[in-house]
Order: structure tokens, then sequence, then C-alpha cells
């Protein structure tokens, strides 16, 4: 096989996931009344950019082969403490965006440090941190409401120039600032060595505690970075439980149909990413072609099952029957 | 990497080391001496110390007294990245690769080029391909995953692992027990090359042959004790074994029996039995009292020929007899059933064979629920008495069923297996492999239970990469090559020469050259 080959063997299910998002996005686009426009853009990035955030958030811990059930209450609970601290003078304002951030850092490390130190599993682990993170949520915001400074928050889900939705472009610009460099530093490296085999990664003398710490660091930092733009969307904070669980769930789901492994090991951000504008697409499209949103649950579970049929296609070629289990 | 070498001291040097896990004392009072430019074989059966030797040396345990010294400075080594820095780096025998990162991620995983902080790629395939050439292994792509690649590629890739740290030291555990002959031969020369460049290497292999072709020196080990430094070629392979063993070394292989007649009605028959492109026209009876090898070069089909009759093939075609009755190979649980009576001793005990955390017991009675237990549920009474027989036929050695078997030493754990099939006493035993990595003790055990099994009417089918174990234990022996049967060998005959002569297929290939002729 040639260079190229290998290449775009490593890229199969990353672009898959944006192949298939550019076809039913494109038919939603069709389908949409008002055809495509800036708005309709504007209004899809919006929804889109906060479950691809948790779920870039989701799948750094996706690829140490852990999961974090505690991003969708660290997501709210960021939406609830910027609608008390982003207001105010730009400098309060500043202050209540990184206050935001850090707090956010600060639960993923918290779920970090009892996975990595105290040795509990992470599934256990972050359902009990996300409870605790959901209470924090309630007390610090126990009515839905608050304020957000409203210039930012117009200027990061408004358009730019040219009906650009802004909300994408800092999408795009984290994944620059952030995914690329991560995946080229030894850290990075040091992260998909863990999900693909801890023991090996042990050997090699690879950092995979300072490895663990980050990919729970980066999950608390990335569903924050969600919350906040919920509040941008909705100019205020609401402790809702049910979009915590839904966010949770929803960014598993775009982890799994973005193509990354939840063995660990494999797969993007950029196909989380993708995986996560895939799901909102869906929902968007049973809303343009009329369908009862009663049924909207029940489609969007066959998708699941058909994305995740999809990545076990492979196991009808198999003829070794052993290879059915494990590598 | 500069040699520094001071004249007359030697490159590295262990004194009085000792290291205690527990109550287990793992290294008593051990003296070694390494020296640039040589080989140094470490000699012992398994528990004998090496592994706890070679983890001190390369910084993985410190030890609980003694000194090491390296150019004859003292020095010790907190962690593994301490013996790295020093020029010490160990290939252990569990493989250390990570299987989704290429080939060039892995070989350079221990510190990456780096350009602003970040990994420099173009340089890292550039120092990837370098190692991998000294390793011999120019033809595995960098880009590959290590997934993807086979188990001797794997090993050949560990080693360009080792070797893009430079180091002055190199530890190899049983670094050839996973490849495939000609590979052997590839590392054997990559590692009288590096012996020539002026590196030290420590060497534990359990194939005498090896160790006799690359040692310039022997150490052999017992019980944590060091037992005698000496040049390689001063003492016979017999002496060494019983300076390992400590005891005489007479009747490694129990005696044949004379041959099973072939009229006897065979238990199992093959008829052209493929699974292209692996396996092509087998056919070959089984008789009931006969040891049959499989025998040629590694990854020439037995393998699947022995999965292939066990039913984990999908999609083989030709037919399989089991007293006379046509079977299908559907899978393990039809082939272990009572109609057929098929048992496989699998290669890798670790994943195929043993739950590890689960008990010495629990293991034993896996395959054999359905005969332990009474309308679903297990009969606890049975299961005591099945297990208590099996510990005492296989002598395993354990303080306790109930004890986790990971916690057994490899040749214990290998007996486990081993009984777990026996447990339901099959008409038909295939073994893939069985005393790989094992010690000299417990594979004399293995020799005299596989003999004592045909005796009393089992047919067994064994593979071994081992040709001396094919020479000392089988009847009969069939030589495989390129998923073909190109020989088959009995009594007498069954020689190392017919069986390296079998495995290249060398007669064949002139018998049709003159046919073309």
């Amino acid at each position: 096989m040639k260079d190229w080959q290998y290449r775009l063997r490593g890229a199969r299910t990353t672009l898959s996931a944006i192949a298939v998002f550019i076809v039913i996005f494109a038919l939603y686009a069709a389908k949409h009344d008002g055809g495509f426009t800036g708005n309709v853009a504007q209004t899809a990035a919006n929804k889109g950019v906060l479950l691809a955030f948790v779920a870039i958030g989701q799948c750094f811990v996706v690829l140490t082969a852990g999961i974090d059930l505690s991003v969708g209450a660290v997501f709210i609970l960021a939406d609830c403490l910027a609608s008390t601290l982003v207001t105010g003078s730009p400098l309060a304002v500043a202050f209540g965006v990184v206050a935001v951030l850090v707090a956010g850092l600060a639960c993923g490390l918290v779920n970090g440090l009892i996975v990595v130190y105290g040795r509990l599993q992470p599934i256990v682990a972050t359902i009990a941190t996300g409870a605790i993170y959901f209470g924090l949520a309630l007390w610090v915001r126990p009515e839905p409401g608050g304020d957000i400074d409203s210039n930012l928050a117009d200027a990061v889900t408004g358009q730019l120039p040219g009906g650009i939705p802004s909300s994408l472009v800092l999408l795009l610009a984290i994944i620059l600032l952030v995914w690329v460099p991560f995946r080229r530093s030894v850290m990075g490296r040091a992260v998909y060595a863990v999900g693909s085999s801890e023991a090996s990664a042990y050997m090699s003398g690879l950092p995979i505690r300072r490895a663990k710490l980050l990919a729970y660091g980066f999950a608390g930092l990335f569903s924050a970075v969600g919350g906040l733009m919920l509040s941008f969307i909705t100019y205020s904070g609401e402790a809702s439980a049910t979009n915590a669980s839904t966010y949770t769930l929803n960014s598993i789901a775009a982890v799994v149909i973005g193509g990354v492994s939840l063995f660990g090991g494999a797969g993007s951000a950029i196909g989380a990413v993708f995986g996560a504008l895939i799901f909102r697409t869906i929902n968007d499209l049973l809303f343009v072609f009329d369908l009862d949103p009663l049924w909207q649950p029940l489609f969007l579970g066959l998708v699941l099952l058909a994305a995740v049929s999809f990545g076990s296609l492979r196991l009808l070629r198999i003829r070794n029957r052993l290879e059915l289990f494990g590598q | 990497m500069t040699q520094g070498l001071v004249q007359g001291v030697p490159l590295f040097q262990m004194s009085g080391i000792s290291k205690r896990y527990g109550g287990v004392r793992a290294l008593d009072g051990v003296d070694l001496t390494v020296e640039a430019g040589r080989i140094h074989a470490v000699l012992g059966e398994n528990g004998a110390g090496k592994s706890s030797l070679i983890k001190c040396m390369s910084g993985v345990v410190q030890p609980d007294s003694g000194t090491m010294a390296l150019d004859g400075r003292p020095i010790r080594f907190p962690d593994p990245a301490a013996a790295n820095a020093a020029g010490i780096v160990c290939i252990f025998q569990e493989l250390s690769l990570v299987p989704d990162l290429s080939v060039a991620d892995n070989v350079i995983i221990a510190d990456p080029p780096r350009r602003f902080g970040l990994i420099d790629r173009r340089r890292q395939r550039q120092l990837a391909e370098e190692a991998l050439a000294r390793a011999g292994a120019s033809d595995v792509h960098p880009m590959a995953l290590v997934r993807d690649l086979p188990l001797s590629r794997r090993q050949l890739v560990e080693i360009a692992k080792a070797l893009a740290r430079r180091p002055r030291l190199l530890i190899l555990d049983e670094a050839t027990s996973a490849l495939t002959a000609r590979d052997v031969t590839t590392v054997l020369q990559v590692l009288k090359d590096l012996r020539a460049s002026g590196m030290a290497l420590v060497y534990i292999s359990h194939r005498m042959g090896e160790i006799a072709e690359l040692a310039d020196d022997c150490s052999v080990f017992r019980n944590g004790r060091h037992v005698a430094s000496f040049e390689a070629g001063t003492r016979s392979d017999a002496e060494i074994i019983e300076m390992m063993i400590g005891r005489e070394y007479s009747h490694a292989y129990p005696p044949k029996p004379p041959p099973v007649p072939d009229d006897r009605a065979p238990v199992l028959e093959v008829r052209r039995l493929g699974w292209a492109p692996r396996l092509s026209d087998i056919s070959f009876d089984l008789r009931p009292g006969e040891v049959l090898g499989l025998g040629g070069l590694d990854g020439q089909g037995q393998r699947e020929l022995l999965l292939a009759l066990f039913g984990v093939l999908r999609g083989t075609t030709g037919d399989v007899l089991v007293e006379g009755k046509p079977v299908t190979l559907s899978g393990p649980s039809e082939a272990k059933s009572t109609r057929q009576g098929i048992a496989l001793i699998p290669e890798d005990r670790k994943t195929e064979g043993l739950m590890l955390p689960m008990s010495v017991g629990a293991n034993l009675t896996f395959a054999s629920l359905d005969r332990i237990s009474k309308g679903g549920f297990i009969d606890r009474t049975a299961e005591s008495a099945a297990i208590a027989a099996m510990v005492k036929l296989l002598a395993i050695k354990t303080a306790s069923p109930d004890l986790p078997v990971g916690a057994l030493s490899g040749g214990n754990q290998q007996k486990v297996v081993i009984a777990k099939w026996l447990m339901r006493q099959p008409r038909i035993v295939l073994l893939n492999d069985p005393t790989r990595g094992i010690d000299v003790g417990t594979k004399q055990e293995i020799y005299r239970l596989l003999r004592r099994l045909a005796d009393e009417g089992a047919a067994v089918l064994l593979y071994s990469t081992d040709y001396a174990e094919l020479i000392g234990c089988c009847d009969r022996v069939l030589v495989l090559y390129d998923g073909r049967v190109v020989r088959e060998l009995r009594g007498a005959a069954i020689t190392e020469e017919a069986l390296v002569r079998g495995a290249l297929n060398i007669d064949v290939a002139t018998t049709q050259e003159e046919a073309a002729a």
C-alpha cells in the first residue's frame, strides 16, 4: 500500500461521517421552505455546535477507553454559572467567561483525579460527580433566569459578513487551535495509546496518568464551552435535568456516529463534531418532512442503531470466529 | 553513542543482588557481569529468577540489596526511564506495542522528535525507517497500524523500537518465541551485527539452538540463585540443562510404543479440507492411540488446520468424519460435544485459554459445566471432586483451587488449560504449540501426559514450533507447506533433517522441476 492509502484508511471513519453529514444536510437545505439562507445556516449551526462541543469533550475521554457521564451536568452547570457571571462591565464579562471555563476544567479534572488516582471505574465515578455538578447548578440557579451580556452573545451566535454563522467559525477555530496541535503532541499520542492498550502504553514509559487527566480535563472544559454557548443562545440559565441527561447521552451517540471507537484508541474529534451535526440535522430533517414529533426518539434510535451496525459490518466478513472477540 | 570503554572494566556489573516479593525470594545474592561486544545468554527454568533479574537491570523494579555498576561506576535506576537514559533497554516477553498507533508512532514512542513542541512527523518517519532497517524489518510499512500486523512482524517492530533508543546494553526476553523460522534467522543476524558494533546483549531464550549459535557467555540461574557462568561452548547441552533443572536430564521424552497398525479404524478422517487461501486439499487419518505431529515452518496453515477442526473458521470446504460419521464444523460447543469429543488446547493461554482473574477451579470447569450441573445449576460436590481430580492428575502447583489462575506460574497456567479439556475426556486432542514459553520441567510433564492420553485410547494432534518436540513425541508427523501436507514422516524417519527438508519443501520442488523438464 502507498502512504496515501494508509492515510485514507486511518481517516476512513471520520471521512464517512463527513460524507453522511453533507448528504443529509443537503437534503435538509433543499427541503427547507425558506431554502438555504444565512438564517437557516445560523439556526442550524447554533443548535449543532452545542452538541458538537460536548461531543468533542466526550471524544477525549472515549479515546482513552473511558466514558464521561457528567458532561451534560457540566454543560448545564456552565450555563447556570454564565447566567450569573457573564454580565456587567466588559472586564466583568471577560472574567465571567474565564471563570465559567475554569469551572468546567476543574469539574473535568476532578473526574480525572478520581479515575486516575481513586482508580474508580469512569462510568461509576462520573455518574456520581455528574449528580454533584448538577446539584451545584441547581444551587447556583434554583429558578430559570439570569442575564447574559447580549453584545457578546449576539456576536458569538450571529452571522459574520457573507452570512457565515459565527458559532461555526468559533467551532472551527477551536478545532484548529486545540485538536490539530493535540493530535501531533506527545500527550495526544499518549491519550490514543492509553485507550488502545494501557499496558503497552505503560511499558513504553508514556505519561498515562497525565494523559487521562488531560482527557477528563478537556471533557469538562469543552462541555463548559458548550454550556457557555447555550447561555449565549438563550440569554439565560436553567438547571434543566432533562437537558443534562439528554446532552450526556447524545454526546455518546454523536461520538459513536462520528466513528470514535468506544473501545478507545481510534477516531477523532472531527469525526465527533460531524457525528453531533448529523445527530442534530436528523432532528431537523424530521421537522421539514412534517413528521409527528412523537416519532423523533424512535427515529433517532433507529439511526443510532444503524450507525453502530455500520461500524460492525466488518464482523460479517470475518472468517475466523475468534476475531469476533477483542483485537 | 559513546562507548566509554575502560580497559578491564566490564560494561555492566551486578553484585549480591537480592529481591523479595512478599514472602517469595525471587533473587538471592545474584552476581552477573556483562561485557560490551558480547552476547550473554541467561538460562534457567521459569521461576529461576531471570525475569526479576532483567527487571532489576532495566529499572522496572529496585533490588532490596546489592549493587549495580555501569562502566565501573555505581548506579541505581529508580524507573525504566532512568535505565533507558543510561543506555539499558529491555524488550520484554509481553509485547509493549500500542495496536491502534502506526508502526512509526510505536517505534519512536519513547521520545519522538519535536519541532515547536509538536511531533515532527517527517523526521519521525525517517528515524522509524532507520530503526526498522536495523531490526531487519524494512518490509514493514511505517504507516501500517500495528493492529494489522501478524505477530512475527510485531516482534520485529518491538526490536526496532528498542533500537530506536540507541541502547548500549540490550536485553531480549524470549524475543524469538513469536517469530517464524525465517524471521528468527533475520533476528539472529541482526543481533550478531549489533554485537559487532560493540553493543552488549543479554539474551534469554528457551531455545538451546539459538543460544548455541549466538552466545559468547552463559549464566545459569536456578531458584533465584546464580548457579554458574561460563564461556559458551564449554559445557554440553545436557550439562547445562542439568544445571537448570538441578536433576538428571535423561529421559526427556517418554518411550514410544510400537506404531499403531494402519488397519485400526481412525477416529478422525479429514478429506480434502480447505479454507482459501490458507489451507488446501488436506487429507489424513488419525487413529486412537496415536500422537500425530504437525510440522513445517511457522505460519504454513498449522494453526488454521486446528482451528478449522474445532469449528472456529467459517467457510471451510471438504469433509471431516469422526468415527466414520461426517460432522459439521459449526463451533467449539459442537466440537466438544460427546458426538465429536474434540478438545483444542489453544495457542495463547492468556486470551484464549484462561480467564485470568477467575479461580483455578472455575477455569478448570469452564469447558465441562454441562457435565457437572443438574437442571442448569452447578453441582458443587461434583465440581470440587472434578477440580481436585484434575489438580492431582496434572500436579498443578496451587495453594488452593480458589486462587486466581493469573497468580500461577506460566507452566502451571498451561497445565490448567490442558486439564480443563482433559476433564471432558476427549477422544481427539488438538494442541497448538502447548509448550511455548514454559519451563523444561513442565514441558517434560506435558510430553508424558500426551503419551499417556494416547495409550489410554485418545488420538492426539500436536502442532509444535520446536522440531525436537515433534521428533521426541510423535508417531507420525505431517509437514505442512503453504497450506498443504507435503510430507508424512513415520517412526525413525522423523529426523531433524527430514523435518527441515520437508518444511522448506525442497524435494517436492525438485520433483516438480523434473516433471517439467
